[in-house]
């Protein structure tokens, strides 16, 4: 399993990458929230990939689920959705301001 | 005795932030006196933090009492304590400024001042490396809505730079946190440390990979070479009062990078032993000198402040990436004095800029500014005190800089690099002030030309004036209070350098022993 994981986690990356390279504000937001989900994964990973353990600690278990990526994932993600919502609004206003969605607010010159 | 003031430079502005969300709708007055208020008090608790550190120990807070490396600590040491302080004093002086008209501009200004105070003074205080991430999202947030305040084409582009790369930077972050905690087993900063000096060694490359991938997101929040382009225009755009306030974000990127390295990755470390002595005195120097050729080549006032901002971040992790003592103490003396003296820069460059209504802050020959006594007075002691220049502190804290680092193999590098940015910075500053006051246009003397009866700005009235003063006469307190200073800062880089302090703060006496004794047994 580890490696099916892990490359979905290479190839969400990988994605985003590219997405936010486009340098208009549609890809880049898509690449964006891309690398927001892939880090999601990559965070809940840190507590190991496991099966059947119990999420609380009770006497006759001696191993159980790490509760502490749970915790850490659910901030991440409340932290990034928050910003994905600003930065679609800042793309927006961007768009009605400068007229264009490239990233740089200009239009790219055409090759001569 | 748990000492409950450490949490208030926190609560204070997030509660006062709230409430201020909450009646946007008052008149703009009484949101002045609560902005002004809240950051008047944080001031003085700032004050009594920084009293209280200098006579004690490290102190650490521990919210909702949880045993220690499970719970989030607050962490005051004398460094934390001095940083909240120069926060403190920037913020309310950036405040005053800001009311006397920026704040017109939009109407979420006061609320998002206060939360930017609360994200800036968190990441200063604590001592939990996910929570530093917190704390990060809400700075950034906050200096979102400030960079985008007032609007205009320019600041939207410089601002969808500036968000665009900050939430790459996020994700980065969290990446080497996850490493970390997946190896360690930790967030607590002390406790990630004690584990590092006993993480096997198989695992070394991917912590060292998790420390560098940190120190790239650090490098991104304070600027250093490959990732400051987003600097000048952040800061060379957004009106005055936050990129003055913004003097002192980039130096939440120094304080991390001297944390982290200094507390996780020392030399006590292990595996991960020393890691970045290697990278970051070469990088600060790339970008001393990338800052010091946009001070030289920019053609406009708020442009080269901005790339002054740059050339303080250089020199700073320059200095402290000889990772001595000594140099880290004499960094500490340059930060207060460079944060201060740039944002003062922002703010008498505004000064200038509104009565140049045909020129602004550019560099071209335009009508007389209508105050030119007093203006070319506030420059010529601003410029002064950033080149570095005997009268005020930057000359005392550079030399203190340059004599400490003297035995360190780089300083050769280092004082080339330093003295020759100082030399261009002041021909680039002499060059901005004698085309703004000396370089005027034709026929606009008061005796001979017509002209001077156009509009030229606002006449300002002391209070206007006086922010910006306040901020410039800091530098002279600075050399007047040198000794006291130099004893805090010696004491604060002891605790800084050493982190067995730290620790035994955080942890508890005798958890500082693996560090001390890796082989661990005896």
């Amino acid at each position: 399993m580890e490696w099916l994981v892990s490359a979905c986690f290479g190839v969400m990356i990988a994605c985003g990458v590219y997405l936010v390279l486009r340098a208009r504000t549609f890809p880049v937001i898509l690449g964006l929230t891309l690398m927001g989900y892939a880090v999601n994964l990559f965070l809940f990973l840190t507590g190991r990939l496991t099966t059947n353990l119990p999420d609380i600690i009770s006497g006759n278990q001696t191993r159980y689920a790490d509760p502490l990526p749970q915790a850490l994932v659910l901030t991440a993600i409340v932290i990034g959705f928050a910003m994905i919502a600003f930065v679609v609004v800042l793309s927006l206003r961007a768009l009605g301001e400068l007229d264009t969605d490239h990233v740089d607010g200009q239009q790219e010159k055409p090759p001569s | 005795m748990i000492n409950h003031l450490i949490v208030g430079p926190l609560l204070l502005p997030l509660l006062v932030g709230t409430v201020i969300v909450l009646n946007t709708n008052q008149p703009i007055a009484r949101l002045r006196i609560l902005g002004l208020s809240s950051c008047l008090a944080v001031l003085v608790m700032a004050g009594i933090l920084l009293f209280q550190s200098a006579q004690g120990p490290i102190q650490s807070y521990v919210l909702g009492d949880w045993p220690t490396p499970f719970g989030i600590v607050m962490v005051l040491d004398r460094l934390s304590a001095m940083m909240l302080f120069i926060t403190a004093l920037l913020a309310l002086l950036c405040l005053a400024y800001a009311a006397r008209g920026t704040d017109r501009q939009g109407k979420n200004f006061h609320a998002l001042f206060q939360f930017q105070l609360l994200g800036i003074n968190g990441a200063f205080l604590t001592g939990d490396i996910f929570n530093l991430f917190v704390f990060f999202e809400i700075m950034l947030l906050s200096s979102y809505g400030l960079v985008l305040h007032g609007g205009g084409n320019r600041r939207t582009r410089a601002g969808m730079h500036y968000v665009m790369l900050n939430l790459v930077g996020s994700s980065i972050f969290l990446v080497g946190v996850g490493i970390l905690y997946s190896l360690l087993g930790t967030l607590n900063m002390a406790d990630l440390a004690v584990r590092m000096s006993q993480a096997p060694a198989e695992n070394a490359a991917l912590l060292q990979a998790a420390g560098l991938i940190l120190f790239a997101v650090f490098a991104l929040k304070a600027a250093l070479l490959p990732l400051c382009f987003w600097l000048p225009d952040a800061y060379g755009f957004t009106s005055a009062p936050v990129a003055a306030l913004f003097a002192v974000m980039t130096k939440v990127g120094v304080y991390v990078i001297l944390r982290v390295y200094c507390l996780i990755f020392s030399e006590f470390a292990g595996v991960g032993a020393n890691l970045l002595s290697a990278w970051l005195l070469p990088a600060a120097l790339i970008t001393l000198a990338a800052g010091t050729a946009g001070v030289a080549g920019s053609r406009d006032l708020r442009r080269i402040t901005a790339y002054l901002v740059i050339v303080s971040v250089g020199t700073l992790l320059a200095v402290i990436g000889t990772f001595q003592r000594e140099a880290i103490a004499a960094a500490i003396v340059y930060l207060p004095h460079t944060t201060l003296m740039t944002a003062g820069m922002f703010l008498v460059a505004d000064l200038i800029q509104r009565q140049r209504p045909d020129a602004g802050s550019g560099l071209t020959p335009d009508r007389p500014v209508g105050q030119p006594t007093l203006l070319g007075l506030l420059f010529l002691a601003a410029a002064v005190a950033i080149a570095g220049l005997p009268p005020l502190s930057g000359f005392f804290a550079k030399v203190m800089m340059l004599m400490t680092v003297k035995d360190n193999a780089g300083a050769p590098w280092i004082w080339g690099m330093v003295l020759g940015g100082g030399l261009l910075t002041l021909m680039a500053l002499g060059r901005a002030g004698s085309v703004i006051f000396w370089k005027l246009l034709p026929g606009d003397d008061p005796e001979t030309g017509p002209e001077n009866t156009r509009d030229s700005g606002p006449v300002y009235a002391l209070a206007d004036l006086f922010p910006a003063a306040a901020l410039l006469a800091i530098s002279p307190l600075l050399v007047l209070f040198g000794g006291m200073i130099t004893e805090f800062a010696f004491a604060a880089a002891d605790h800084v350098i050493n982190p067995v302090h730290y620790i035994e703060a955080v942890l508890g006496p005798d958890r500082s022993l693996p560090l001390l004794y890796p082989s661990g047994g005896e």
